[in-house]
């Protein structure tokens, strides 16, 4: 496990908001102890006890400003926790708490109403509790609220990434160790994070590919790495026994794209045309069980798809709100209607098998994404003006 | 926002110089300057899309057909009809050869997908007819509609020999785009169904592609894929007392929402082509009942002589399918021959996609029909495999009416 910690280091090298931190005996926050019940010592600390079915925010008001969230998770399965504000823009977000450890998580909130929500398992709309930020509130003129949407976002892009590479890391990990049953279960858990900032990733045209590319968008004599090479190898020639290099250059690929990502500047139309294209990968390629012919794991990825287009939605809620209110309502509409259509095919802490799918149950899903995509394509001429 | 130039302006008023007959019916509308032409020889004109009833049934029929079926998803009756009123809108302008919206498909922000998909950027307005119905699955309880069914539009019975597969059937609502460019046919309806999405989901469509039936005597009569004429004694327009006693529904048929409007019923015919091909001139022509040259019926001479029944076999399809054999029934045909390509087997994956238009189905498809499945020795060559009944309302009277109002009132 000599290259997790490795990567660690590096990881917090490069943590602005979430710092992890290797265990819950090094956190300063521990004695706050990790039932919930003690009160924070310090303004703007607040503990957070998350288990498999309770997530217990120690406080349930804040001062406006920066908060610190320490969570632990005394529960058996990884969690997540976020910050929402309304529509379920995210505030903050911290991902990959494995059980046994407490992160740290740092959040700017204006004053209002929000929701603190663990995920355990990672799946579905997840523990929720009200939050309430008291203070002045100081309202945003129109650039500001533009500029706070992209950096909303890029906090966004900024966690998943980060995540994304601990993810990768285990998935290359376990097949360089040859335990395919293993990574089986690890492909696609760490596709989701990929899955969900993929636009992000597009900009740099060549490595998505290399990272991401299905056999059958090769051409001939083009060499095959990625993802859905190890894929192949997984469930098919069931031999993963030279995929070796294959596994790291899947990992320094993805570092560097998110190296590239997190040092990119986005404009709000990005996060307009990011939203977009995250339905389209999910209509073109995952209803179509074409991303994931092997495993046949696509609503793992089409969740990721539909959970990073709604994070760039929402992080453009301020605007959006603004400018075109019945824009907003719709969209909760649909995001719900997504989400609900979706969340009848989850099993257990994953999702059924695409070839499990009658093509009755892919139409429904498909006319739900259609649903949502077509006002999701209006964002963007409203955000431009 | 000042509206967008029409895509076909200039074709439109082009058009208009050769139909300028047609300019007074439609004067109403020259605020809109839209191009006045209503011609049925001028296969780039446009029908006027205001009226009693809805173009697509009498006007002429069209070379082309994109047939689509919908099932309503949404359950709110109100975006139910703020979708037709959205629809109605759209065809408004899409069968006067305009853009689907307003901005069109480049006069809008350049971030902003086109409110029009562009396929017919530069194309006329080809006589394109939207014709809009609604199945008998949109009258249940999800709507309020349960009680305005109409009589008429009771389930088909089921017919010997018919092999309907469900998800190419049925619809709570269709519409039927008419027009003599197949871009343009399918250029309206990939538009509605866009405008639909999350309120309606596509079950089904049909692309046809040569129109099988005559409804005008301006008109020559076509051949469909057997190679026969088609519709010789199709109900036409020019026919005042039929079309009025035997196509337009009428208050006092017990729905008065359909007064004005008409019955029609789809069959999606697949035909075995191949065994066909391989049949004897004379017995092809002993089924049909008529030649296959000129199209006489049989033991007569000229396409348009007065049919002897008795000259034909007692089973020929044009005997069977008399007016005289069914109570003076008449129906008024409008289908297109389809080809999907081939079925994999080898074979043309072709036939006829059936159209006909009725006051009443219960005295009209239905008996005609259920002699033809009984009895008719074209059954060996052919198959039923989809079925749809639509009732299609009356014509949109003006820009502040809307596809259906009467029904939703």
């Amino acid at each position: 496990m000599s290259a997790v910690s490795a990567l660690t280091r590096l990881t917090i090298g490069a943590l602005a908001l979430a710092a992890l931190t290797a265990c819950a005996a090094e956190t300063p926050t521990s004695s706050n102890g990790a039932n919930g019940t003690a009160v924070p010592q310090q303004p703007g600390k607040v503990a957070v006890a998350a288990s498999d079915t309770e997530c217990k925010v120690a406080v349930a008001e804040v001062a406006a400003g920066t908060s610190t969230f320490t969570i632990t998770n005394g529960g058996s399965k990884v969690t997540e926790f976020y910050v929402y504000a309304p529509g379920d823009r995210v505030m903050a977000e911290v991902e990959n708490i494995v059980p046994g450890l407490t992160r740290d998580l740092i959040a700017e909130l204006p004053a209002g109403t929000y929701e603190t929500a663990c995920k355990p398992g990672m799946v579905g709309k997840g523990i929720r509790g009200p939050l309430k930020v008291t203070g002045e509130h100081k309202p945003l003129n129109a650039d500001a609220k533009l500029a706070e949407a992209t950096a909303s976002y890029k906090r966004y892009v900024k966690s998943q990434s980060d995540t994304l590479l601990i993810k990768t890391q285990e998935f290359v990990d376990t097949v360089k160790a040859g335990q395919i049953d293993k990574a089986k279960e690890l492909f696609p858990i760490s596709r989701t994070y990929w899955e969900r900032i993929e636009p992000v990733a597009e900009i740099f045209g060549d490595l998505d590919p290399a990272i991401d590319a299905r056999e059958a968008d090769l051409a001939e004599g083009e060499e095959w790495t990625g993802f859905h090479k190890i894929e192949k190898d997984l469930w098919i020639t069931k031999d993963i026994s030279k995929d070796g290099p294959v596994a790291d250059k899947l990992l320094a690929d993805v570092k560097t794209i998110v190296e590239k990502a997190n040092a990119t500047e986005l404009t709000p139309l990005n996060l307009a045309n990011g939203a977009k294209e995250l339905l389209d990968e999910v209509a073109t390629g995952k209803i179509t069980g074409e991303e994931d012919i092997w495993s046949h794991t696509d609503l793992w990825d089409f969740a990721a798809n539909l959970q990073g287009s709604k994070a760039a939605v929402q992080s453009l809620r301020p605007v959006l709100e603004e400018r075109s209110p019945a824009l907003v309502k719709t969209l909760d509409e649909k995001f719900a209607a997504a989400e609900a259509e979706l969340g009848t095919h989850q099993k257990g802490d994953g999702w059924r098998l695409h070839n499990e799918l009658s093509k009755a149950e892919l139409k429904k899903l498909s006319d739900v994404i259609n649903a949502l995509a077509e006002p999701i394509s209006e964002i963007a001429p409203i955000v431009a003006k | 926002m000042s509206e967008h130039i029409s895509r076909r302006k200039i074709f439109g008023l082009g058009a208009a110089g050769v139909a300028a007959a047609g300019a007074g019916a439609i004067a109403a509308r020259s605020l809109l300057a839209e191009p006045p032409v209503v011609h049925a020889s001028s296969t780039s004109g446009a029908f006027p899309f205001y009226g009693e009833h809805q173009a697509g049934i009498v006007t002429p029929a069209q070379d082309r057909l994109h047939f689509v079926a919908f099932d309503v998803t949404t359950t709110r009756r109100e975006e139910l009809t703020g979708l037709l009123q959205e629809w109605t809108a759209a065809a408004a302008r899409l069968t006067q050869g305009r853009d689907a919206g307003a901005s069109g498909a480049v006069g809008g922000p350049p971030e902003a997908a086109p409110d029009d998909t562009g396929e017919a950027l530069g194309l006329p307005a080809s006589g394109l007819t939207l014709t809009v119905g609604f199945g008998a699955s949109l009258f249940d309880d999800r709507f309020g509609l349960a009680a305005r069914r109409p009589a008429a539009l009771a389930d088909l019975p089921r017919f010997p020999g018919e092999r309907l597969i469900p998800e190419i059937s049925g619809g709570d609502i269709c519409v039927q785009a008419c027009a003599h460019d197949p871009q343009v046919a399918v250029h309206a309806i990939r538009n509605l169904a866009r405008i639909g999405f999350g309120k309606v989901t596509v079950r089904w469509s049909q692309l046809g592609f040569g129109r099988t039936s005559s409804t005008s005597r301006a008109q020559t009569t076509p051949r469909n894929l057997m190679g026969f004429k088609d519709g010789t004694n199709n109900m036409k327009l020019e026919d005042d007392d039929l079309v009025r006693d035997q196509l337009w529904a009428a208050a006092e048929d017990g729905a008065d929402w359909m007064a004005g409007g008409s019955y029609l019923v789809t069959r999606k015919i697949r035909m075995t082509i191949e065994t066909w091909d391989r049949t004897s001139l004379r017995e092809q022509e002993d089924i049909f009942g008529r030649d296959k040259n000129e199209g006489a019926p049989a033991g007569k001479k000229n396409e348009f002589d007065p049919v002897d029944l008795a000259a034909m076999k007692p089973d020929a399809h044009v005997r069977l399918a008399h007016p005289t054999a069914h109570a003076n029934a008449h129906l008024l045909r409008r289908g297109y021959n389809y080809v999907d390509g081939s079925d994999g087997l080898g074979r043309l994956d072709a036939g006829l996609f059936f159209i006909a238009y009725q006051r009443d189905p219960r005295r009209q498809f239905v008996p005609v029909q259920m002699s033809l499945a009984k009895n008719d020795p074209l059954n060996e060559y052919i198959k039923h495999v989809s079925s749809g009944m639509f009732a299609c309302p009356p014509g949109v009277r003006d820009a502040g009416d809307y596809w259906g109002r009467q029904l939703f009132a």
